[in-house]
């Protein structure tokens, strides 16, 4: 393997081991301050349990996701030294837009949030969470506009002098028609993470607590009631950002085949131009990806994917080619077939199936039932891997779909990387990171399974000092370290 | 003023955000280590900084991600030759972030331990790193006509740049004492007062010392890093004072100032230069030359004038807000 390979292996795994933390962030954040509005709005101990239980599942998640975020934050200067440079001048503005606007604002007031219980005054106790939660909006919406742009660069001219693409209009790049179809996509698809964990989360306990009444949280009969609540939001959050993603995605194909419409070919494994094109299901191709051997199709489906019409032509791969060598020169213009093809389907199928478990556990908890087999329990604990996988697909999908290109029609990702890396030093890092990330992954898992499994906590409301900080400035602090 | 002038400056102030900040929470980790004698101090000492520390750390961040914006060749290279040396910054800083969070969330000892040296070497390390690095960008590396470093890590790691290192590891260290001595209560508060005035002497000695030999690298040195030089002995000096009267509010400030006046040093000796190379001069980084364009500086500024004030104010909200000391009875 050359210094390319290893920094793109590099890039893959630490960027896709982020975005297992990043939905889950987003998503709970979101979750958990509703959790906590309806507490401050009822004043019902169990929302006030839940908030707390699923505020624990938060924290832990965030960490890991702070901390991989950092490493992002420097790889681009470290591994693809000739990339920032080229880009640079455009690509900088919204990452520090990202930092200054929202990783501010998601850092300090969640802070304040684990520190705040019983210290601060409820309500701004509550919004500190709701900032946070914005904060992860926004720094979605930021990193998501520099993404973009690679994908469709607007807004930007090349100096040629200076070697760089210069940027003429912000307003472009924050409106790129690309963000402003993938931002609700990624946010509709984290929101079917966090409502996969709390639906499974909750099921789960449901299941137990009926399965062995007695060793389910003896003590506690208010439990079965806000698990049932929990099971609840949970599973139509999946359902809601199932639908969302669906419509969402519908509307990305579209925008894919107009700006990035080998990535659209090499999705479908669509060789020849056709009209009107069939959608495939399934295709068994030669090894090399070069040709359709055998497929099952549905006829007329891609056309209406692409292009909003039954009969709409869909070019295939090898007239793209051409053009492109007309265009660019020689070389190979198309990605990887087989994994552009093979992860949209998974990333829809992942998601399809999330959503179908979700159904299910609202149609199993109908009117006070709860299921008891043990296959309940087993088809609960995949639901929250289905939409995580389903996420870590569609990015693979969409960045390897954009190969050969690190910015679309404008650099190639061989000339993106460090002239000054090494194999020494690229591989010294890979293998540090690879091995630390396989680490916290695994211990992340442990820490939510952990937390999750006692049930809720036992919550004895504390009176909120307001004023008085001198008379009881010797009681134990509600949450610390 | 350029507007490249401008976000020089402006850096240089994220980047002295950073280390006044995280380096009183650099300094407190290192503490955890001897200084707290259980865990229960231990416990305090983490309190102390657990509403803050992840809002200091964004400092850094900002700084990076500002430089990329406003000066992306000096980001494009500086990132790439400090390639190593980064590695192990992040991965310590990724330890400690996660231990913060997961240290009380298992219940062996062992669990807590374990925890406890990833704080310690996650707070030590990424002290001592960072200031090598930014000696490096005073002292400068070998580019070539392309801006591309051509060197190995012996360019960066000289004998200037280590007691760069050192620098910054010991005043975050007095820094994280001062900051104790406000902060808690007890026999904490006093021994971290004690701690502060052993540490003083030997530390104004090796800033002095740095920053001396940065001033003399330059055949004309800068009025203005003199200057702040000597406001950084100064202070220092001040602040052992301070602490000896048992003033703790004025010995924190006074490190503070400390910690700000030498970050200020290095940054005006380095301008008008971002990265000078030491292979011929004519190859090395300038605010001018590394500079994103106009437009973009336009668009950045914008942002940036509103905002660095808005997140100063609410920072500071919030370390009002847990201005309370804390000790030992504190932790349930
Ligand atoms: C769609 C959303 C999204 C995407 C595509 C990325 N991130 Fe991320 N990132 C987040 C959404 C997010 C977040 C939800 O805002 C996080 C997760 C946990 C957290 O605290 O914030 C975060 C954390 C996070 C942090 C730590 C912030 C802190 O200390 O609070 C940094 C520096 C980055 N990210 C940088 C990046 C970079 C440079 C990326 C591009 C390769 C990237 N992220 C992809
Ligand atoms: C602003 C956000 C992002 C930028 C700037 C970005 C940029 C890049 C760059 C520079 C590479 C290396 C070159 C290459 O091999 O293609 C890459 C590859 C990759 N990225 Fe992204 N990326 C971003 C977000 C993401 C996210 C959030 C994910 C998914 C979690 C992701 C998944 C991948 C994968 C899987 C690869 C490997 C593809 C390959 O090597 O062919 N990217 N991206
Ligand atoms: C009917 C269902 C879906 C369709 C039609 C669809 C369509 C798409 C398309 C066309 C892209 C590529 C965009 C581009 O590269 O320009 C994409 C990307 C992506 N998809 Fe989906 N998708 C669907 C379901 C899902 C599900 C269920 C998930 C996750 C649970 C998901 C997560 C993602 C992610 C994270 C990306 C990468 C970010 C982005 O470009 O938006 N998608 N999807």
């Amino acid at each position: 393997m050359d210094v390319l390979d290893l920094a793109r292996w590099q890039f893959g795994i630490t960027t896709v081991v982020h975005f297992f933390f990043v939905p889950f962030t987003i998503s709970m954040a979101f979750l958990v301050a509703i959790m906590q509005s309806v507490w401050m709005r009822t004043k019902s101990e169990r929302w006030l349990r839940l908030t707390k239980f699923f505020g624990k599942l938060l924290l832990i998640n965030l960490a890991v996701g702070v901390v991989t975020g950092l490493v992002q934050e420097f790889q681009f200067g470290m591994n693809w030294s000739d990339f920032s440079r080229f880009v640079g001048d455009v690509f900088g503005a919204p990452l520090a837009m990202e930092a200054l606007l929202a990783f501010y604002l998601e850092s300090v007031f969640v802070g304040v949030w684990i520190f705040g219980w019983g210290r601060i005054p409820p309500k701004i106790h509550l919004a500190t969470i709701w900032i946070t939660a914005c904060g992860t909006l926004l720094s979605a919406y930021f990193i998501l506009a520099a993404n973009s742009f690679m994908q469709n660069p607007v807004g930007y001219e090349i100096d040629e002098a200076a070697g760089r693409a210069e940027l003429t209009d912000i307003w472009a790049v924050l409106t790129n028609k690309v963000l402003l179809i993938t931002f609700p996509h990624t946010i509709f698809a984290a929101f079917m993470v966090g409502g996969g964990v709390v639906a499974a989360v909750a099921m789960w306990h449901l299941v137990r607590g009926a399965r062995s009444p007695d060793d389910a949280a003896p003590g506690k009969p208010s439990d079965q009631g806000a698990f049932r609540t929990a099971l609840r939001i949970g599973a139509v959050t999946v359902l809601v950002g199932g639908i969302g993603v669906a419509i969402t995605g519908d509307t990305q194909g579209k925008i894919m085949t107009e700006v990035q419409p080998m990535k659209m070919a090499a999705a479908e494994a669509l060789y020849e131009t056709q009209q009107p094109a069939p959608f495939s299901l399934f295709t068994v191709g030669t090894l090399d990806g070069s040709e359709a051997l055998y497929s099952i199709e549905i006829p007329q489906l891609l056309s209406f994917l692409g292009t909003g019409s039954f009969d709409g032509e869909v070019r295939g791969i090898n007239d793209l080619q051409a053009e492109y060598e007309e265009l660019y020169g020689p070389g190979d213009y198309s990605p990887n077939i087989p994994v552009t093809y093979w992860t949209f389907r998974m990333m829809i199928t992942m998601g399809g199936l999330a959503g179908l478990i979700a159904l299910w556990q609202l149609w199993a908890t109908r009117r006070g039932r709860v299921p008891t087999s043990p296959w309940a329990l087993r088809i609960t604990t995949v639901l929250p891997i289905l939409p995580l996988a389903g996420n870590a697909f569609g990015w693979i999908f969409t960045e390897m779909g954009r190969q050969p290109w690190l910015v679309f029609g404008l650099m190639p990702t061989a000339s993106g990387i460090s002239p000054s890396s090494t194999t020494t030093s690229v591989f010294v890092s890979l293998a540090a990171f690879t091995v630390l990330y396989a680490g916290l992954t695994w211990l992340w898992v442990h820490l939510l399974l952990k937390h999750a499994r006692p049930g809720l906590p036992d919550v004895t409301p504390r009176p909120v000092r307001e004023e008085d900080e001198d008379a009881d400035a010797d009681k134990p602090l509600s949450f610390a370290y | 003023m350029e507007l490249s002038t401008f976000w020089f400056l402006l850096i240089a102030v994220l980047w002295t955000g950073y280390l006044t900040l995280e380096g009183f929470d650099f300094g407190v980790g290192m503490l955890t280590r001897r200084f707290a004698r259980d865990d229960t101090e231990r416990r305090v000492l983490i309190n102390t900084i657990g509403p803050v520390w992840d809002g200091n750390e964004v400092w850094v961040i900002t700084a990076v991600g500002a430089t990329f914006a406003a000066f992306p060749e000096w980001y494009a290279t500086a990132w790439s030759a400090y390639y190593l040396p980064l590695v192990l910054i992040l991965l310590t800083l990724i330890g400690r972030g996660l231990a913060f969070e997961y240290r009380a969330k298992g219940d062996t000892e062992t669990w807590r331990r374990r925890w406890d040296l990833v704080i310690f070497v996650g707070s030590a390390v990424p002290a001592f790193v960072w200031g090598v690095l930014l000696a490096a960008f005073v002292q400068g590396l070998p580019l070539d006509a392309g801006h591309d470093f051509v060197g190995n890590l012996g360019d960066v790691v000289t004998p200037y740049t280590l007691l760069g290192g050192v620098v910054t590891l010991t005043l975050a260290l007095l820094h994280g004492a001062h900051y104790l001595g406000l902060k808690t209560v007890g026999d904490i508060r006093e021994r971290a007062r004690r701690l502060a005035g052993r540490l003083a002497v030997p530390v104004a000695v090796v800033l002095a010392g740095f920053l001396g030999w940065t001033l003399l690298r330059d055949d004309t040195p800068s009025r203005l890093a003199a200057a702040t030089a000597l406001i950084a002995v100064a202070a220092i000096a001040a602040g052992a004072t301070a602490n000896a009267r048992g003033r703790e509010g004025w010995a924190f400030t006074a490190t503070f100032a400390t910690v700000a006046a030498t970050a200020a040093t290095l940054f005006a000796a380095l301008y008008p230069d971002v990265l000078p190379s030491t292979l011929d001069a004519a190859n090395g980084l300038t605010t001018a030359n590394a500079s994103s364009s106009d437009y973009t500086l336009t668009v950045m500024t914008w942002v940036a004038v509103p905002f660095v004030p808005a997140v100063l104010a609410y920072q500071s909200w919030v370390y009002w807000m847990f201005r309370q000391r804390i000790g030992v009875q504190h932790i349930p």
